[in-house]
């Protein structure tokens, strides 16, 4: 008889677990493909001055971030401010793929804003975009020094996911040997 | 309103309504791949929408995509692999069967059969506990006596 009660609670606690992993997922959190491949190739002309290209071979011989952003993306201008202070700090260089904007919106508004880029490679057809799987900008991808993806930040860098995430990571990549 | 500009306008209203382009194929199997296809995507910026329904910046990008792989004269397999090889399994509707996903696939019909037993279970136990309706001796002793008494 008391099997009668066990049964039923034992699936309502399973159905409990599950619902509260799910509660706890983010659905526009898609998990990248990328992670552990190398950086897709990729060669565009620069924001700054067109007749110069920026690839993934640039994405080569140190821990970088490459960001992609775009001047109509209203969730980078939120992010913007700490990427600035990420460049003023020099933890870790940062490329720019502005992502299907137009030129001269994207130079008014790192003009305006700051330019937290090295380099800003400029996509203007978002073909790049979709090779590297971007889907909602802003994105940052986490790249070795094999130029290897080791990690995607869908959405804005906050102050959270960098020193909870980011930062741990960048240090124990840096801290890799290349010929490993 | 005359009845005649009531039926344009509905005739307006009923016009099919899609987020899609216009397209030209080399072929109609090309063009029934293509549409297919988007009808089996998913967007992902409107998650709950496919490539087909959705209007998104991205999905009007990913739709040319899909639309240069098939016609230039590749099979939807290599259209599929294209989206999955940058966004993942996330982009099919129909997600494919690997370890990760075998309790997606299997579990509906491991719930089906573990209700199933339980049913039987149950219908077991109770045509047992049927068996025990029936009169013990003394009941039947005492069953007779009651007769006896009404009848004589």
């Amino acid at each position: 008889m008391r099997m009668r009660f066990v049964i039923p609670l034992g699936v309502f606690v399973i159905m409990v677990v599950f619902l509260g992993i799910g509660l706890k997922l983010d659905p526009r959190e898609v998990p990248s493909p990328f992670i552990g491949k190398p950086a897709p190739a990729f060669s565009l002309p620069q924001v700054a001055s067109p007749e110069r290209t920026f690839g993934d071979a640039n994405l080569k011989g140190q821990v970088s971030l490459f960001n992609v952003w775009a001047s109509w993306c209203v969730s980078c201008r939120q992010e913007h401010p700490f990427l600035m202070q990420l460049s003023k700090a020099k933890v870790i260089p940062i490329y720019g793929l502005n992502y299907k904007d137009e030129r001269d919106a994207a130079l008014g508004w790192l003009e305006q804003f700051g330019n937290p880029y090295l380099t800003s490679a400029f996509d203007a057809d978002g073909r790049v975009g979709i090779n590297w799987g971007v889907y909602g900008v802003p994105e940052t991808f986490v790249v070795d020094k094999k130029g290897v993806i080791r990690y995607k930040q869908t959405g804005p860098i906050t102050e959270q996911v960098w020193t909870e995430t980011l930062f741990p990571l960048i240090q124990k990549l840096q801290a890799e040997e290349v010929g490993a | 309103m005359s009845p005649r500009i009531l039926i344009l306008l509905l005739a307006a209203l009923s016009l099919p309504v899609t987020a899609t382009e216009i397209r030209d194929f080399a072929a109609p199997s090309r063009q029934a791949a293509y549409e297919n296809l988007i009808k089996d995507l998913r967007c992902l910026v409107c998650q709950n929408q496919s490539l087909a329904d959705s209007d998104a910046d991205l999905a009007k990008d990913l739709r040319t995509e899909v639309y240069n792989i098939i016609q230039s004269g590749k099979n939807e397999d290599e259209a599929v692999k294209f989206l999955t090889d940058r966004y993942g399994d996330f982009v099919l509707y129909r997600p494919p069967v690997k370890p990760i996903t075998y309790l997606l696939w299997l579990g509906p019909f491991a719930a089906l059969l573990g209700g199933g037993l339980f049913l039987w279970r149950q219908a077991r136990r109770r045509s047992v506990a049927d068996d025990d309706d029936e009169l013990s001796a003394e009941e039947r002793q005492r069953l007779e006596r009651l007769k006896a008494k009404i009848e004589g």
